[in-house]
């Protein structure tokens, strides 16, 4: 029942803002109260125990065996926890009246380019007298309950995605973000919004029904006894070796393909950047932070433990592909000249490390990937804001325009730092103890392609990644916050008063882990020493 | 022959009704006779579910020609729907058609607009029980006819005259081919009833090339009447000319209707290898062109028409796996989507106009009516949570099903182009500015309709069993599983 209510709390919400209650004190409560049923279900769990806990299920189809069916496992339920922080401070940061509080205004003529930079150049110029009055309380308009609805309904498929064992749900839930994703980018989106938005429904449209494609197949590659959409089903007569190697490898990669466009796998990357650059930063947290690691999640839930032939046989693309994740991307990182931009590249070239993790194919590698979903969804979750604050106040993020706002911004500064720090992999954030299990499990894979131990030197070309990392975080930070600012940031407020309390959520549950990781790794044992060892 | 036939009996007097008291009464309001239709209609769909059960499977006399199978009771509730749903709107639609009739009293034509397509549903409603090739026929012609007033009812419009002329023309020459197919398959096995021409085609000296030329002449009647790729070229200038209400019925009714007689024609000739290869090639193409030309239109009456086209590959590719259920769930949700889009496309075009642009900024304007069309959209675009998704996922599941590769790969590459065309719609709804301001009146009936439209699709998005229930146990899916 609590994950009924996990699931459905932030949706009803939603559709309780369109009829009219007031938006963000409703968001903020619904999001609250997701978090916190969340942390209960979290403490309530039972680490040993290796099966799904909290199953409720109702029955929709008996001829499709097709139930309603939601659980979650130590897996499941650190995504739950992750969907319900991010939520919360996406909900806390978020504030529609920026932007382009009237989608209609500005239409046409700011297609491209810096459109932002023209409609918020009078912020800029005259300081920030007027910020505090814009902050806080915010005219109920139509477009405001759409702006909160829409963050909602994407953290409603979030959870309802991690919290289904079904997999048609599980599917199906991670599709109601598509139109919300859509709607915030090209209605409250900033820079070249109209083609970002196009870009990533089209990119998550066609991800989306490939998956779809590779899902029906493993459905009917079961034989008909053991058919069904539930994952435990299918688990079970995947360890039962029901799946032949034949019909696992096609199945496999439809799956790699589709998965992969949602998490911005290279080459399927380049909606990533763009969107996040021009999401509002509340539908960045929450789509960087969250919903692209839905896919990871998949992989993680289906790929891996169901089809291990199709694993191994596809292992050499996947390092291949991460790769170009780590090296190609990292380097492209490296360039940009936009704060966002940097952050959305750095986004996408994280994602090789998960996938180095996933592909080790044994515990330890699999323990660090899912744990380093959860760290880099936190630290981009804050990363993403920070900026989103600093755009609200410079109206820019080019590089080269900021400088020293250190100086005006501590606290920002400083919040930005930890998430940097964080995001590179500096020991006491999760990030850490993350990677550093994902490297050791990679290097430990005894995959090896006739005698070539691919996964080792994958390994040691992917450490290189640490350093890209360091290099460009150091470099944004540097040229955000350090050195000399230029005269018209002087009058510019520091992120203050309630905002503080998201970025502590976000970093005490980033150091939390990286101190104690054993929280996170005691739930997840169990679920993937299952995968190893029932073969 | 009490129970179903008696149903059309019903509806082809309720026409009758109407058009003795439009033709006496003349003081009343004429939307009085759409009310009374509807209600008469309604009461019919309550009939429906209280049928005798259909006599045994023994084809003699009556039911030789006539059926009242489940497929058959099923297909008959759709035509009485959509006929529901078109009246609701053509109620909406009626100050344009006094504006483009000529006449002695303002309300000239309206009554004739309301009771051509009762007539129409008996002719759907035939259709779908029909088992015999002059049954087809008869009821395929009371459909096209009663079509043939209605594409150009609204006479003083030069579209919509356009659009009669291609329609009757076209229509009339895929009749001639519908004829000459009949009489060749006549010609090879002696008979015009499905199930003994199945039995006749079987038989082991029988001659399979001129049966399968008769049946690709049917075909080409057929792949009129569903627009398929290559008979599809009348449809975007007559849905774009015809009376929108009449589009919708069109696009619904009669496409529909299509799939019913092409699910009865085809059972006897997939016994034949050549007729599936035949299929996938023309469902291929009509995914291709449907989805393709949808991409740059910039009126949403004409896009909805290239969307039909689209839809009809989405079916086809059903038709071709053998999944029968699939595609009645399919033509559900497409009746949903297509109608609700259609109601909203009424109600903004009489302020506005039936362009995209002329959407712009409708979510500042009429909140509800954008919603419903957002919902709509999704639904056509396949988004789950939406009838129009699990209508999707039964016709991928059927190609996979029957490893037809191609169709499932051309299928999703068309799937992703639906994406942008239907969101095309959304963006103008919720990201340009208005050109005009001002609240879109919408009529208490119309909201409360478009209301159970999007209840329904979200209903049968999440729980599709009813409509699955009802589609069981009929011949096609028997014919799937083996």
């Amino acid at each position: 029942m609590i994950l009924l209510f996990i699931v459905f709390c932030p949706l009803l919400a939603a559709l309780v803002i369109l009829l009219g209650a007031p938006a963000r004190t409703t968001a903020m409560a619904a999001a609250a109260l997701t978090l916190l049923a969340s942390v209960a279900a979290f403490i309530g769990f039972d680490g040993a125990d290796k099966g799904f806990s909290y199953v409720t299920s109702l029955p929709i189809s008996a001829e499709w065996r097709l139930n309603f069916t939601l659980g979650v496992d130590g897996l499941s339920l650190i995504m739950v926890l992750l969907t319900a922080i991010v939520t919360l401070a996406a909900v806390w940061f978020a504030d529609p009246t920026r932007g382009h509080p009237e989608p209609a205004k500005t239409a046409r003529d700011l297609t491209h380019g810096e459109s932002r930079t023209a409609t918020t150049g009078t912020i800029n110029s005259e300081g920030a007298r007027s910020f505090g009055a814009l902050r806080q309380p915010q005219d109920d308009t139509l477009g405001t309950r759409g702006f909160y609805a829409c963050l909602l309904f994407i953290a409603a498929g979030a959870l309802g995605a991690f919290a289904s064992i079904d997999m048609f749900f599980f599917y199906a839930f991670h599709e109601l973000a598509l139109i919300p994703t859509f709607l915030l980018i090209g209605i409250w989106g900033s820079g070249n919004r109209y083609t970002a938005a196009w870009k990533i429904t089209i990119y998550l449209a066609t991800g989306s029904f490939i998956l779809l494609l590779g899902l029906i197949m493993l459905y009917r590659s079961v034989p008909e006894a053991a058919r069904s959409f539930d994952m435990r089903v299918l688990q079970a007569a995947a360890s039962a070796g029901q799946i032949s190697a034949e019909a696992q490898r096609p199945i496999y990669l439809l799956l790699l393909i589709g998965f992969g466009i949602l998490i911005s796998l290279f080459p399927f990357h380049t909606w990533a950047p763009e969107a996040y650059a021009s999401a509002p930063a509340p539908a960045a947290m929450l789509h960087a932070g969250v919903l692209k690691k839905f896919g990871l999640y998949g992989l993680l839930r289906i790929a891996v433990p169901m089809l291990p032939e199709g694993a191994r046989h596809w292992a050499w693309l996947l390092i291949i592909l991460l790769l170009g994740n780590i090296i190609y991307v990292g380097l492209v990182t490296i360039a940009q000249k936009r704060l966002d931009w940097m952050l959305g590249y750095s986004s996408v070239m994280h994602m090789g490390y998960i996938f180095l993790g996933i592909a080790s194919g044994n515990v330890l590698g699999i323990n660090g990937a899912a744990i380093l979903i959860f760290a880099h969804g936190l630290s981009i979750a804050l990363l993403f804001a920070i900026a989103g604050e600093v755009r609200n106040r410079t109206g820019s993020l080019l590089l080269e325009d900021l400088g020293g706002l250190g100086k005006v911004m501590p606290l920002a500064g400083l919040a930005f730092g930890l998430g940097a720090f964080a995001s590179i992999g500096l020991p006491g954030f999760a990030n850490f103890s993350a990677e550093a299990m994902v490297f050791f499990g990679a290097f430990r894979s005894g995959f090896d392609m006739n005698g070539f131990h691919i996964f080792q030197v994958a390994t040691v070309l992917a450490l290189w990644g640490v350093v890209i990392s360091a290099v460009y975080m150091l470099r944004a930070y540097r040229a955000t916050f350090m050195g000399t600012m230029p005269d018209r940031w002087a009058g510019l407020p520091d992120i203050g008063g309630k905002l503080r309390v998201p970025i502590v959520l976000l970093v005490a549950a980033l150091l939390w882990i990286g101190f104690f990781p054993q929280t996170f790794v005691r739930v997840l044992t169990p679920t993937f020493q299952s995968y190893f060892t029932a073969k | 022959m009490t129970g179903a036939p008696l149903l059309e009996i019903a509806v082809v007097l309720l026409g009758l009704t109407v058009l003795l008291v439009e033709a006496f009464a003349t003081t009343i309001d004429k939307r009085s006779l759409a009310i009374a239709s509807i209600v008469g209609l309604a009461a019919v769909l309550v009939a429906t579910f209280f049928l005798p059960s259909p006599p045994p499977a023994e084809a003699t006399g009556f039911w030789s020609f006539y059926t009242a199978d489940s497929l058959a009771i099923f297909f008959k509730r759709f035509a009485l729907v959509t006929t529901i749903l078109v009246l609701i709107m053509m109620i909406d639609y009626a100050p344009i058609v006094r504006q483009t009739i000529h006449g002695a009293t303002h309300q000239a034509g309206l009554g004739e607009f309301f009771a051509i397509p009762l007539f129409t549903c008996a002719g759907l409603m035939w259709m779908a029980s029909a088992v015999d090739f002059v049954m087809i026929f008869v009821s395929l012609e009371v459909v096209t006819m009663s079509f043939y007033v209605l594409v150009a009812f609204t006479r003083r419009n030069p579209a919509s005259l356009e659009a009669g002329v291609k329609y009757l023309i076209l229509s009339a020459l895929s009749t001639g081919f519908l004829v000459y197919g009949i009489t060749w398959i006549f010609g090879v096995t002696g008979e015009t009833n499905l199930a003994r021409i199945t039995a006749a085609l079987s038989a082991a000296n029988v001659e399979r090339m001129p049966a399968l030329f008769g049946m690709a002449l049917v075909l080409v009647a057929l792949g009129f009447k569903i627009a398929a790729v290559p008979f599809q070229i009348w449809v975007p200038d007559v849905y774009q000319g015809a009376p929108t209400p009449v589009t919708a019925y069109l696009s619904v009714g009669s496409k529909a209707a299509g799939f019913v007689v092409l699910l009865r024609v085809l059972e006897p000739f997939f016994i034949l290898p050549e007729m599936q290869k035949l299929l996938v090639v023309v469902a291929a193409l009509t995914l291709i062109y449907g989805n393709v030309a949808a991409l740059p239109q910039t009126n949403l009456k004409r896009l909805l028409a290239y969307s039909s086209i689209a839809h009809a590959g989405y079916l086809l590719v059903g038709v071709v796996s053998l999944a029968g259920s699939a595609v009645g769930f399919y033509l559900v949700s497409y009746l949903l989507m297509t109608m609700l889009s259609f109601a909203v496309l009424i109600i903004v075009s009489a302020q506005t106009g039936d362009r995209i642009e002329d959407f712009n900024g409708l979510s500042s304007r009429a909140p509800f009516l954008s919603f419903a069309m957002l919902i709509a959209m999704a639904s056509l675009a396949g988004i789950p949570f939406t009838a129009g998704f699990l209508g999707k996922f039964f016709i991928f599941d059927a190609a996979i099903r029957q490893h037809q590769t191609m169709l499932v790969v051309v299928g999703v590459i068309t799937v992703a182009c639906g994406f942008y065309y239907y969101l095309k719609v959304v963006r103008a709804m919720y990201w340009e500015p208005a050109a005009t301001t001002g609240a879109v009146p919408v009529s208490q009936f119309s909201r409360v309709t478009i209301g159970a439209l999007i209840a329904a699709i979200i209903f049968l998005g999440v729980y599709p069993q009813p409509v699955l229930n009802a589609l069981r146990s009929q011949p096609v899916t028997a014919s799937a599983t083996r």
